[in-house]
């Protein structure tokens, strides 16, 4: 048992560090390490450029997409690699954020559904961050059951017709490409019915609105189809099979290992470290240490898994399932750190401006971000039924859909 | 990196479980809990025998001469097991504070006879309520005699010898402590059993008039090695509660397939899954947590004191949190005597106060955190 890398991962491991500290944009090193949940910002720069030119650098010296094949603008490394690189690149990972649904999981689809030619075209813009894609799954209706999504592709000649609403689409309002899954039979069952394909997010007809968050922020948006067309070209998978093309998308999850979650603790701490209370110091607070000492030993224990699975890549094995605990330990721990903060502040926990709050309201944003955390990507009820189902071999929930062609299932809970 | 145990020692913990299943099962583990006897003596000689009680003492005092990752592994399996025997006691409280702290002849003199099973081992520090603490050790030791009471005691009735802390300065500072070696069999203590949560872990009160007792270590330098010895014990002992829980986990996961109720297996409920879901969580975190204080361990890393608080507060809940929703997973049935769940129950609550309970635990950590960082 030990920490240490391979050879190979050493020489890696070397040469990222040494192109790193040569290449990146260290004006912002001290902004992006302090950047916590609700609040990555740059003082007198736009986050958007600054990212887009870190990627077109690293794709330039090929550190872009390091496990994506050469061919589509990747490196071919191994998965350990990719994560020696995302250590290696520390805090400028967080420039990484606006592409990793791009990254993590448009790409890997258009690898494994695209033409050749559409492959060689838009994968390598991709890789390299001048275009930015979305994943449009989600709908007003269909959120944790997304095979339940109504928006309709009609074939009409060479081209499909799309028609209705996504929502919560990551970055919408900033992306080129999306990936775009449909119902092209409403008479079969939900599953059954559905088919992928991508397009242009500058398409006649599509309009992104973004949403006000409940934090009043807007990071997501809803995406609305009018009579837009695409070409069959660009269908992913067979018509009809798109249930099991986006399974590849949600699938590459995998790619999430190494990356580190927020949990807020290593900020909790720093804050208690300095925090002084009535009868002094809040770290010498029993109470205080208590509840540290609780959600240190979560945010160490997720730490320590991540490094099993590392060292099960290292070694060419598959990680465990251990890994799929993080979002679900880490999104309700980040709430619960940002509840306890505002505690501690007493009356002036409200308080919410730059100026008057706690440092700089971190906490604060912290709160009214983290209820998204246990939602996106899978809610924590959904993440405990994968957990159950796919680790400890539990049964499926009961689906009383799941037969039933979907213009008969009903769509209303009270009538 | 390889932040996981190696294949040989993977190999030791398969043969470990293999020794185990076979040699204690459940029924095993009841005869003590029964009162039939007060450990399992043929599976401690079966234990000496396979060459696990002394896999980490160097091959020069009698042992395997293996280390401690090996030892975590074996823990890991006697938890899962329930091993009725002073395995906690006397490879790592007995043991280890031997190994650290004494000469050599002490070390010709009881790590052979720990490794071949003819001694049992234990450490005598609590006197009553509380955790670890200087200021809560009245018994003295004056020209090699000791005074006074302790309790609880592990294994204490059915120890050979025990490491006992014992106040040689006048105040209440660590240096006023210092570590003994005493025969309990020799004049002047007295050991009487305790009833506690888990009789398979039996405990005791020794009182010693006057009791020989032979220095371990230098004077005034005993909290220091009891401090070091509760970290390795807080380790190895969270393999043992990573080991209970993973079994806990499974009979709870087990049931939840065969038992139908509403014409279900109860595990297609989603309040049962969930539940399911949250104890796979807690014992994961715990692995991981102790995967860290084992390498700590192994390496006599600095980082030992910091991981050796998180594995044993991660663990301790861990195990109380798996042990008590599998009897919850089994409804009524685990409530009864007959089925295993409140085995495990009373092992979870038992061993969580044992060290010293999460409260000290959560102290010490931040302690040490904060320590790391000024540093």
């Amino acid at each position: 048992m030990n920490f240490d890398d391979t050879p190979q991962e050493a020489a890696f491991r070397a040469e990222a560090k040494a192109w790193i500290a040569a290449n990146a944009p260290k004006q912002y090193e001290d902004e992006l390490r302090k950047a916590s949940l609700g609040r990555v910002q740059l003082k007198g720069a736009n986050i958007l450029e600054v990212a887009k030119a870190w990627q077109k650098r690293k794709a330039d010296a090929g550190w872009a997409c390091l496990h994506w094949p050469k061919e589509y603008g990747g490196r071919g490394s191994s998965p350990i690699e990719r994560v020696i690189w995302q250590q290696e690149e520390g805090p400028f990972g967080q420039l990484s954020r606006m592409f990793i649904i791009g990254h993590g999981m448009c790409g890997p689809t258009m690898m494994a559904f695209a033409r050749e030619e559409h492959k060689r075209t838009f994968l390598p813009p991709l890789a390299s961050g001048e275009k930015v894609w979305c994943q449009l799954f989600s709908e007003p209706a269909g959120g944790s059951d997304v095979a339940g999504l109504r928006t309709r592709a009609e074939k009409d000649g060479d081209d499909w017709v799309i028609n209705g609403q996504k929502i919560w689409t990551s970055g919408a309002h900033y992306s080129d490409y999306g990936i775009l899954l449909t119902r092209t039979d409403p008479t079969v069952p939900k599953h059954k019915g559905l088919t992928m394909f991508f397009l242009d997010m500058k398409s006649p007809g599509v309009e992104v609105r973004p949403i006000k968050q409940a934090s009043g922020a807007s990071d997501f948006n809803e995406v609305y189809f009018t009579n837009v067309r695409i070409p069959d070209h660009q269908r992913l998978g067979e018509v009809g099979d798109g249930w099991n093309v986006s399974l590849t998308t949600l699938m590459n999850e995998r790619s999430a290992i190494g990356a580190a979650v927020s949990t807020g603790f290593p900020e909790l701490f720093e804050y208690c470290s300095s925090l002084m209370l009535e009868d002094g110091p809040a770290i010498e607070d029993r109470a205080v240490r208590s509840k540290l000492a609780n959600w240190a030993v979560k945010a160490s224990g997720l730490k320590y898994t991540s490094m099993r699975a590392i060292s099960a890549l290292s070694k060419g094995e598959r990680p465990g399932p251990e890994n799929s605990i993080g979002k679900l330990v880490a999104g309700s721990m980040i709430q619960d750190v940002a509840t306890y903060a505002l505690d501690l502040q007493g009356a002036a926990g409200g308080l919410n401006g730059p100026e008057e709050a706690e440092v700089a309201g971190k906490f604060q944003a912290m709160l009214l971000r983290a209820p998204g955390t246990r939602v996106e990507g899978g809610t924590d009820e959904i993440m405990r039924n994968i957990i159950a189902e796919r680790v400890l071999g539990l049964p499926g929930d009961i689906r009383v859909d799941k037969d039933v062609p979907f213009n008969k299932i009903p769509t209303k809970g009270r009538s | 990196m390889n932040f996981d145990f190696s294949d040989e020692q993977k190999q030791m913990r398969d043969e470990a479980r293999k020794f185990l299943s076979e040699q204690c099962p459940p029924k095993a583990v009841r005869a003590v809990l029964d009162g039939k006897a007060a450990y399992d003596k043929s599976l401690w000689k079966g234990l000496a025998e396979m060459g696990f009680l002394g896999v980490a003492i160097p091959e020069k005092f009698g042992g395997a001469g293996a280390g401690h990752l090996e030892l975590c592994v074996i823990a890991e399996e006697m938890g899962r097991a329930l091993a009725p025997v002073p395995f906690s006691s006397t490879v790592y409280l007995a043991a280890e504070a031997i190994l650290i702290a004494g000469s050599d002849a002490q070390k010709q003199k009881w790590l052979p006879k720990i490794a071949s099973g003819e001694a049992i081992g234990t450490l005598a520090l609590f006197e009553g309520k509380g955790n670890p603490s200087p200021k809560a050790i009245k018994l003295t030791a004056n020209g090699g005699a000791l005074n006074g009471v302790k309790k609880p005691v592990p294994d204490g009735a059915i120890a050979d010898f025990a490491v006992v802390a014992a106040r040689t300065g006048s105040g209440s500072r660590e240096s006023d402590i210092s570590l003994f070696i005493v025969d309990l069999k020799a004049e002047g203590v007295e050991v009487k059993e305790l009833t506690n949560i888990d009789p398979t872990r039996g405990q005791a009160e020794i009182t010693f008039k006057d009791a020989k007792a032979e220095p371990l270590g230098a004077a005034g330098e005993g909290w220091g090695v009891i401090t070091q010895v509760l970290d390795r014990a807080a380790v190895l002992m969270a393999f043992e509660q990573v080991g209970g829980a993973d079994r806990a986990l499974e009979m709870g996961r087990d049931y939840a397939l065969d038992r139908i109720a509403f014409g279900r297996p109860i595990g297609s409920f989603q309040a049962v899954k969930h539940m399911l879901a949250d104890m796979y969580v807690s014992a994961t975190l715990a692995r991981s947590n102790s995967y860290y204080g084992a390498w700590a361990l192994s390496t006599n890393a600095g980082e030992l004191p910091e991981a050796a608080a998180a594995a044993r507060i991660s663990a301790t809940q861990a195990f109380q949190h798996c042990a008590k929703n599998n009897i919850q997973v089994h409804g009524g049935m685990g409530f009864t005597w007959e089925f295993d769940c409140h085995m495990y129950y009373r092992r979870a609550n038992a061993v969580a106060v044992g060290l010293g309970s999460l409260s000290y635990w959560e102290d010490a950590l931040i302690d040490r955190m904060r320590k790391k960082n000024a540093a």
